[in-house]
């Protein structure tokens, strides 16, 4: 083949791979519109609702326990490992003395690589009985929400510490020579500066934390209520809609299989959001090279 | 001592405190498994069958399992990915390559048991694969596809404007351009791309169950059902009393691999400059 042949097939192929990496996503959407579609017809928004409880089998639909306690965990997590994560970023990144910060900065990646069942099992086996011991049961929206702090933390501190290191220089000097302590020039300049990188980073946190399965399925207890202080408050079971999806998935059929593709859509139409806001703060990742097209068209 | 002192030094005690914190809460995760669990390892137990439901025996073919699932997973995701990330760096700005990039951002953020349910209706029912490694293995792909996309992007950005220059300044083709200058330079960042795939991929759980299914017996071949390592200790935590015991094992073997796979990953994109993830 001459060199210009096999230039056109190359240029075809890459473009072929990249339209493959790019219809994924719309293939996950539109797959998961067709298979919940039967839903919005037969039990319809208001079911999902308004129905008296989640009972499948009986034709009631009710996700509103199962939001609620996807959202109560997350926001839980966030608000622990959110504050946290800032600290330890701050540590890495001002505090620790060099070899410390390289070794923490190690530790907090190896934590973002512990598989979520790992998670749940240590929850399941370590966390669980602890708590059942002070306030029984032990499996508990509190399990689900301190083992998602554990897993979310690693993703504040990576990524707040990449935002307070991009804070120019100058600024952190100028603030420095009016006297500041060092406190104050963080609190006062460095962590005001990193204000978008932050809040992208609890965003992101936030994703993960939503759309964890494993960890939350084995640690909550997985029964549907509403997290409500009649109930137990943050010591009752509860089962958030990812871990309803993996308990019952295997067995759903009709009605009940096309209302778990619901809830999987909501999932997904959750982490596009913030995914979608997340971008608005600005990615980290550098733009500064303009390509002139050498190797592709 | 002013008042800017004590305040100073409340910061201080609590920015170490929570460092002090996480770097504990780690160790115990890691002190609990390697403590419940280095009692059952031995090379036997890496190669046995599973017995009683996985109470006893070992985990011989949910190895092989994991790593046939691993194997499609990559097999599918890197030429493709390499594809788009060649796109993405060679060609980035323009719409359609915009569009891939946003595209690939929101597919990072998905949640793993959508993929499951995904995996699910397109492998297994649409295209008839049932549950089969072959389809766990694809979930997977499709899952790791953005993170080894941004890993080789960066490797691609990495290689010195100069050298395409000096290749275009050769009349060399599109083709030998990429192939003896372009692949060559981005390699560290292909690798390390590569490292972080294997490490999401072998630590997923929740888009396997539906996909690649329960099996524990030595898959025959990629449309067998195969039990990977990490749903065996979902299986046996969850399912199986008393199976607590091989759970810790089995959970000590995965922790074990996934640290160094992860660890590698940093060492590697530390040592080529590369940025992670």
């Amino acid at each position: 083949m001459s060199p210009r042949v096999n230039d056109t097939v190359l240029t075809a192929g890459l473009w072929l791979g990249a339209g493959a990496s790019g219809s994924v996503v719309l293939l996950i959407g539109g797959f998961l519109v067709w298979e919940a579609w039967p839903a919005f017809g037969e039990i319809g928004f208001a079911g999902f609702v308004r129905d008296a409880s989640w009972h499948p089998s009986e034709g009631r639909f009710n996700v509103v326990p199962m939001v609620m306690a996807s959202l109560l965990a997350m926001g839980g997590a966030l608000l622990l490992a959110g504050p946290l994560g800032l600290l330890v970023a701050v540590f890495c990144g001002w505090y620790a003395p060099r070899p410390v910060a390289v070794v923490t900065r190690r530790v907090l990646e190896l934590l973002a690589g512990v598989p979520s069942v790992v998670y749940g099992f240590w929850g399941l086996v370590t966390l669980v009985p602890l708590l059942g011991r002070w306030r029984p049961p032990g499996a508990s929206l509190l399990a689900g929400t301190l083992i998602l702090a554990v897993m979310v933390l690693p993703t504040v501190a990576l990524l707040s510490e990449a935002a307070l290191r991009q804070v120019p220089g100058a600024q952190v000097r100028g603030a420095a020579a009016l006297g500041l302590r060092r406190w104050a020039v963080l609190w006062r300049v460095v962590i005001p500066g990193a204000r978008g990188g932050i809040a992208t980073a609890s965003l992101l946190a936030a994703g993960r934390a939503i759309g964890e399965t494993m960890a939350v399925l084995m640690v909550c207890g997985n029964v549907v209520q509403l997290p409500g202080f009649d109930s137990g408050g943050p010591f009752a079971p509860v089962r958030t809609l990812t871990a309803n999806i993996a308990l019952e998935m295997g067995y759903a059929f009709g009605a009940h299989r096309s209302a778990l593709f619901v809830t999987g859509l909501m999932l997904l139409a959750v982490v596009v959001g913030l995914v979608g806001v997340a971008s608005r703060f600005g990615s980290p990742r550098p733009r500064k090279w303009v390509r002139q097209g050498v190797a592709v068209g | 001592m002013r008042r800017g002192g004590v305040a100073d030094g409340v910061a201080a005690a609590m920015v170490w405190a929570s460092a002090v914190l996480v770097v504990g809460v780690f160790a115990w995760i890691v002190g609990d498994l390697v403590i419940g669990g280095v009692g059952q390892l031995s090379w036997a137990f890496l190669t046995a069958e599973p017995l009683d439901t996985g109470r006893a025996g070992g985990v011989g073919p949910i190895l092989v399992s994991t790593g046939l699932i691993l194997a499609v997973c990559l097999a599918t995701a890197v030429p493709i990915g390499l594809a788009a990330a060649v796109v993405l760096s060679e060609a980035g700005e323009g719409f359609w390559a915009r569009g891939v990039r946003r595209s690939l951002d929101v597919l990072a953020g998905v949640p793993s048991i959508v993929f499951g349910l995904f995996g699910n209706v397109f492998f297994c029912q649409v295209l008839g694969m049932g549950y089969s490694i072959a389809a766990g293995g694809l979930t997977l792909a499709c899952m790791v596809l953005p993170i080894f996309v941004r890993s080789a992007e960066v490797g691609f950005r990495a290689v010195p404007e100069e050298r395409r220059r000096a290749a275009a300044a050769l009349a060399m083709s599109r083709t030998t351009t990429l192939f003896r200058v372009l692949l060559p330079g981005a390699l560290p960042g292909l690798v390390v791309g590569l490292t972080l795939g294997v490490g999401r991929a072998g630590a997923e759980t929740a888009a396997l169950i539906f996909t690649s299914g329960f099996v524990d017996r030595m898959p025959e071949s990629l449309g067998d059902s195969g039990r990977a390592l990490s749903i065996h200790i979902f299986d046996l935590s969850m399912n199986v009393p008393g199976g607590d015991g091989n759970a810790y094992a089995s959970a000590l073997v995965l922790l074990g691999l996934l640290l160094l796979i992860n660890l590698s990953a940093s060492l590697l994109a530390s040592r080529f400059c590369v940025e992670r993830s």
